[in-house]
């Protein structure tokens, strides 16, 4: 390059009169702009990377026709639940599969192995900054498709306002917070970014035929129902069918929130554990 | 001894686990993972530029990586500015710049959008642009990082370190994959930087860089400073060196020298702290022989005839004394400390 470019002009006006008090320097507290410049950056990458963006944004959509064929072949006699309340959360379900956790554990591991994540722990973004900001563009995705398929659904498929619009914000939020920290903590355990789609596996699989997402669990035997209550975005589909069919009692829902929580929290405390900040070498 | 000291160093040992906990994977040695850094203690004046030198796997990396706060050291104590680069980084951060070994940006950005970027996570940083041009990337801000070549990458990277207008600058290996012309130019932007008051401390692999950049230096080997001082007080203990070719119908006895020589087939070479006096005596007996010099060579000590010296001398005492450790592999200096391969 041409060395004469700039090379020569004054670089470091305050080298020498810079010894006074730490600039910053408040530990323990988020940074806005450094979340915002962080983000920018993220969805720049996420808008340039086609294959990630058709997961996150046309797969959902498309996954929902099939959704509500094998809704409407499911016996729903005598479940209380409809075509329509059963197709909704199922989307949500979708979208926080799709576009919120493949999505994600694809982001971390690959600014993992492009080094990017141990290029940024030098600055001053702290930890969380750094994972959060990474998160957001795919959240905000996840939340725009949530809003445009459950208000399209409800119009097409007759279903009408929630009558628990809590629960349905409840499910949201704890499905965003889980499946982001569950992102983060397979990305831990995925080595290379061609293992992410592998390692993504497990949970997409259990989630899909255990967790309600096609088929409500008020069709399954009861024993395998129970045990099925327990896998991490079963919660959150229970929470987000009740804001329509309102069927969780004040139990339940309690119940539903710890089980979610539990596994958010399981996922966090991986995080910590676990989290690689450079590639194995 | 004027100023304070920007960057202290003290009994630092740093360990690698064996099997997950640690960033890289250790030898699998008698008691597990593989020891970096090995007791090394210095310290960077306000203003100095300081290098780190060693072979690969001598634990420089390892050793910046601590200063840099990206791993706890396992043992001893490292100061930045005062203050523990791991545990009160919130404080170190704002007021250091660094250079990794190699630069992690994601490839689908611009240059000038991960100055952006850069700059947005970096308090009274720079104009994004104006940290592009002073590496004379000015003209590569639309580019996606992925079409730089090295050096391009390399410059990009010293743009980051140099955006937020660093008071302590640390720069691992920063002009590999440079051309000559951009280690030139990155030399000159160190020396700029020092006379405006940053402290460096830098790895390199170029011997002449840091004999011309560094006040003082370091060099490691086997995860140990094994050679310390200025370029000057490093190189002024080595011999200089004359080599040439024995005159045909010549030998060796006959050389007039009175220092010992080293003859290895028809090559002698000659090791001397008084290398006028030495150089005279043998040209003056070529002439008054009426042979020829084939090949004659004279030059002082430089660096890098230091360092090998002081390397391999390192590599020897290391490799003894410690029956625990096994035999050593076979040799050299290009021992690899991240992958342990020793034996």
């Amino acid at each position: 390059m041409d060395g004469g470019e700039g090379m020569s002009t004054t670089i470091n006006d305050g080298g020498t009169a810079r010894t006074g008090p730490p600039r910053d320097g408040r530990p323990g507290r988020l940074s806005l702009r450094r979340i915002r410049a962080l983000a920018r950056a993220e969805l720049t990458l996420l808008v340039r990377n086609r294959s990630a963006l058709f997961v996150a944004l046309l797969l959902p959509v498309c996954l929902t026709a099939s959704l509500k064929a094998s809704v409407e072949q499911a016996d729903l006699s005598g479940t209380g639940i409809s075509v329509g309340t059963a197709v909704l959360p199922g989307m949500v379900g979708m979208v926080l599969m799709f576009a919120v956790y493949s999505t994600l554990v694809g982001v971390y591991v690959a600014r993992r192995e492009e080094l990017v994540l141990k290029r940024l722990r030098t600055g001053e973004a702290d930890d969380l900054e750094i994972l959060g900001a990474a998160a957001l563009p795919a959240l905000a995705i996840g939340l725009a498709q949530s809003v445009v398929l459950l208000t399209g659904g409800a119009l097409l498929l007759d279903v009408g306002a929630p009558g628990r619009p809590d629960l349905l914000l409840a499910g949201v939020v704890l499905g965003m917070a889980m499946m982001t920290l569950l992102a983060a903590a397979s990305a831990a355990l995925t080595r290379t970014t061609e293992l992410a789609q592998l390692t993504t596996l497990p949970l997409m699989l259990v989630t899909f035929i255990g967790s309600g997402v096609f088929v409500p669990l008020e069709v399954f035997p009861d024993r395998l129902a129970d045990f099925c209550r327990l896998l991490p975005m079963t919660p959150i589909m229970d929470l987000l069918r009740s804001a329509w069919t309102e069927q969780l009692s004040g139990l339940g829902t309690l119940r539903s929130l710890a089980i979610a929580v539990g596994w958010t929290l399981l996922a966090a405390w991986t995080v910590r554990k676990r989290f690689r900040w450079e590639p194995r070498r | 001894m004027e100023g304070m000291d920007a960057i202290e160093v003290e009994g630092l040992r740093r360990r690698y686990e064996a099997a997950d906990g640690g960033t890289r994977r250790g030898n699998g040695g008698s008691q597990g993972g593989f020891e970096a850094v090995r007791d090394v203690s210095f310290s960077v004046r306000e203003g100095e530029i300081f290098a780190l030198l060693g072979t690969n796997g001598a634990g420089k990396t390892s050793t910046v990586e601590v200063l840099e706060g990206l791993a706890r050291p396992t043992a001893g104590t490292v100061r930045v500015l005062g203050f523990d680069p791991f545990t009160e980084r919130s404080y170190v951060r704002p007021r250091t710049g660094v250079m990794l070994q190699e630069g992690g940006f994601p490839s689908e950005l611009t240059v000038e959008e991960t100055a952006t970027m850069w700059a947005g996570v970096t308090s009274e940083a720079r104009p994004p642009r104006e940290a592009l041009e002073i590496v004379g990337l000015g003209a590569r801000t639309q580019v996606r990082v992925k079409q730089l070549s090295g050096g391009e990458r390399r410059r990009l990277d010293l743009a980051l370190a140099l955006i937020g207008r660093p008071e302590v600058l640390f720069l691992d290996e920063p002009t590999t994959g440079m051309d000559p012309e951009g280690r030139r130019d990155t030399a000159e932007l160190v020396r700029q930087l020092r006379a405006e008051g940053t402290t460096v401390l830098l790895t390199t692999h170029y011997l002449e860089e840091a004999e011309q950049l560094a006040d003082r230096l370091a060099i490691m080997q086997a995860g140990r400073i094994v050679g310390s001082g200025t370029p000057e007080q490093v190189v002024a203990e080595r011999p200089s060196r004359i080599t040439f070719r024995l005159p045909p119908g010549t030998e060796a006895r006959e050389l007039p020298l009175t220092v010992q020589a080293a003859v290895e087939g028809r090559r002698v070479s000659v090791r001397t702290h008084d290398l006028q006096p030495v150089l005279t005596e043998l040209l003056v007996w070529a002439r008054e022989a009426g042979v020829t010099l084939e090949n004659l060579q004279a030059r002082s000590a430089s660096l890098e005839e230091a360092f090998l010296e002081i390397a391999q001398a390192g590599n020897r005492r290391d490799g003894e004394p410690k029956g625990s450790k096994g035999p050593k592999g076979p040799k050299g200096p290009r021992r690899n400390a991240w992958t342990g391969a020793k034996a």
